[in-house]
């Protein structure tokens, strides 16, 4: 038995064949898992803020909003609103995000100045993103389905049961600017 | 020697008194708001207040009065690129969004002239209107609502 089966690994044709095969399953869990591995990284707060960009204007105004600190505790960190959850559409996102590593080293908002008045064009983006996915990262956490009507104020009970109840309005509609400071809002629509 | 001298020297360093004496502040025999706090202290601040987090509109106790906010305003940003109050406020959302209607005051200029906007003195609606919170008076006063006013 043994030998049977030193002999088969003994023939050159069928060792060759176990070590490839060997070799692209072990390579392909260090890739695969290298490369998740690596999109989580980028998938966190502290790797976002490891731009300046992102340091001294985005984080500072988000950190005084209710998703930076709130009475219980719960964050949602800049990868919880800005990229989807789901693997497909993550990956188009980072891909999309790519430009922004272009901005970063062409240095397109690299002073205050610079970002303020490209505030607009980039909130735009972001709300048309958020627009055309129903406000997807707002629903992974805020789900329609269980909210609580008889915890909301009126005027919150007024809007959600009426506007957003009805598929008219999204999310992003109304809540605009909950995490940063808004641009000049001169001629969007609600405002 | 030169060690000795050197020696004292740091020495009626280290003893001498520091030459500012504590000064003690004087109040003026007044008990103030805020206690009968030195100037060099720092008290520790006030708890802050729970304000009203969503209410029907107060009745005003004067005439004249700024209508005062019967719900929570935290994080609404009111700057030279938005003004999240007249989000609903505004004549053009009021009827949508039920709020009560700024008055047509707020769109006159120092001069009377009344404007197609709300007036620039009149953008920043915190410094009249005001959140409210389940705060007692800090001097006891007799005063008293105008009856015409409310019915409470």
């Amino acid at each position: 038995m043994l030998k049977k089966l030193w002999t088969f690994l003994k023939s050159p044709s069928s060792a060759a064949m176990w070590f490839i095969l060997a070799i692209g399953f072990a390579g392909g869990i260090i890739f695969w898992g290298g490369f998740n591995t690596a999109l989580e990284a980028t998938n966190t707060e502290e790797f976002c803020i490891s731009c300046h960009e992102m340091q001294d204007n985005v984080y500072q105004e988000y950190r005084e909003t209710i998703h930076y600190a709130n009475r219980s505790g719960v964050r949602a960190t800049c990868p919880d609103c800005h990229v989807p959850k789901k693997w497909t559409d993550k990956i188009v996102r980072k891909i999309a995000a790519s430009k922004e590593v272009w901005g970063m080293l062409t240095g397109i908002i690299d002073t205050r100045e610079e970002f303020v008045d490209h505030r607009r064009s980039m909130a735009e983006r972001e709300w048309k993103r958020m627009k055309e996915n129903d406000s997807l990262e707002c629903r992974n956490c805020h789900d329609f389905e269980y909210m609580d009507f008889s915890e909301q104020g009126n005027r919150s009970v007024k809007m959600h049961s009426d506007a957003l109840a009805s598929g008219e309005k999204t999310c992003i509609d109304c809540h605009k600017g909950i995490a940063h400071q808004l641009p000049d809002m001169k001629g969007v629509e609600n405002w | 020697m030169k060690l000795l001298s050197l020696l004292v020297a740091v020495a009626a360093f280290a003893i001498a008194p520091p030459s500012m004496a504590q000064e003690t502040v004087n109040p003026g025999g007044l008990a103030t708001i805020r206690g009968a706090a030195t100037i060099d202290e720092t008290h520790a601040a006030e708890k802050l207040k729970r304000v009203i987090k969503d209410k029907n509109p107060i009745a005003r106790n004067y005439v004249h009065q700024p209508p005062v906010i019967p719900h929570q305003t935290r994080g609404y940003r009111v700057d030279l690129n938005s003004n999240k109050c007249l989000n609903c406020h505004s004549w053009k959302y009021a009827a949508e969004t039920g709020a009560t209607k700024i008055s047509l005051t707020h769109f006159e200029d120092r001069d009377g002239k009344t404007l197609s906007d709300v007036s620039p003195r009149r953008y920043f609606c915190l410094q009249c209107h005001v959140t409210q919170a389940d705060a007692a008076p800090l001097v006891d006063n007799t005063f008293e609502p105008i009856e015409s006013l409310s019915n409470e």
